[in-house]
C-alpha cells in the first residue's frame, strides 16, 4: 500500500537501509548494523517494517537471511503521485480557462 | 529523497479576486474540480462526481482573496486526510496560483509509527531534495 510506503519512508534509518541493500545488491541485518549507528535488533525492525511496505524481500542462503531491495512499490508509489499531480494540473488549466472567460466577459467583482 | 507532497502551479490572465471566486465558490467548484456540481454548508463543500460519487471538503482556512484551503480523503478514501492548500497571489496584472496537497505520509499509521513522527524523525524529509520518481530510480534494481 502506498501510504505504508510513506510511513517506511519517514525513517532516515530506514531510508539508509534501503540505499545500502541498493549499493551492495543485498545484506544481512549483521552487516545493515555494523554500517549504522544502531543495533542489530533495531535494524531487524526497521527491515519488518519496510518488508511490510513490500519495500524489501528477505531470502535465505543457508544460515543468512539476505534483505534485497524491491523496487516496485516505490515505483507505484511514484506513478500514484505522478497522477494526483497531473490530476492538478488538469483542474488548475480548468481554473484558468474559467477565470479568463470569466474575467473578460463579466463586470469587476465588487 | 521522496517527498509527500505535491505542488503546482499555475499563472492566470485574470484579477486575484475573480480566482478566488473560481476556486472557492461551489458553483464553479462543481465544474473545475467536481463535474456534477457542489454544495456548501457552512465549512463544508459537498463535491459530486459523476462516476466517483461525492466527497467532502473540511475548509480549514479562508483568507479572501489570498488563501484557501481544506482537508479531504477522496484520494485514498477511508484511510485519512490529505490537506489541500491554494495561495493567490498578484502577478503583473493577472494571479499566481498554487496548490499544495500534503499528507500522504500521515495517512493510515499507526499510534506508534505516528509517534515516531511526531518524535521529529520525520524531521524535514519532505523537503530533503529530490522527488519519489528519482529516488525510485536510484534503488530500482
Amino acid at each position: 500500500m502506498t501510504e505504508d510506503v510513506f510511513t517506511a519512508l519517514a525513517d532516515p534509518t530506514r531510508r539508509t537501509i534501503l540505499d545500502l541493500l541498493a549499493s551492495h545488491g543485498h545484506g544481512t541485518a549483521t552487516t545493515l548494523a555494523a554500517a549504522l549507528p544502531v543495533s542489530r535488533p533495531a535494524v531487524i525492525k526497521h527491515l519488518a517494517v519496510l518488508d511490510r511496505a513490500g519495500l524489501v524481500a528477505a531470502r535465505r542462503h543457508g544460515r543468512e537471511v539476505r534483505f534485497v531491495v524491491q523496487s516496485a512499490p516505490l515505483l507505484q508509489t511514484a506513478a500514484w503521485m505522478a497522477r494526483l499531480a497531473a490530476e492538478w494540473d488538469a483542474r488548475l488549466a480548468a481554473v484558468k480557462a474559467l477565470a479568463e472567460t470569466a474575467s473578460g466577459e463579466s463586470s469587476p467583482a465588487g | 529523497m521522496p517527498t509527500d507532497t505535491i505542488e503546482r502551479e499555475i499563472v492566470i490572465a485574470a484579477p486575484v479576486e475573480r480566482v478566488w471566486e473560481i476556486v472557492t465558490e461551489p458553483e464553479h467548484m462543481g465544474r473545475w474540480f467536481g463535474d456534477a456540481g457542489a454544495e456548501r454548508e457552512g465549512d463544508v463543500i459537498r463535491m459530486r462526481w459523476e462516476e466517483h460519487g461525492e466527497a467532502e471538503l473540511r475548509i480549514v482556512r479562508s483568507e479572501r482573496p489570498s488563501a484557501f484551503a481544506y482537508r479531504w480523503d477522496a484520494n485514498v478514501g477511508g484511510i485519512g486526510d490529505t490537506l489541500v492548500e491554494f495561495t493567490l497571489a498578484p502577478e503583473g496584472d493577472g494571479t499566481r496560483l498554487r496548490v499544495v496537497e500534503s499528507g500522504f505520509a500521515s495517512l493510515a499509521t499507526s499510534a506508534d509509527e505516528q509517534e515516531r513522527l511526531r518524535e521529529g524523525n520525520v524531521g524535514g524529509w519532505a523537503h530533503e531534495l529530490g522527488d519519489l520518481e528519482r529516488y525510485a530510480a536510484t534503488v530500482a534494481v
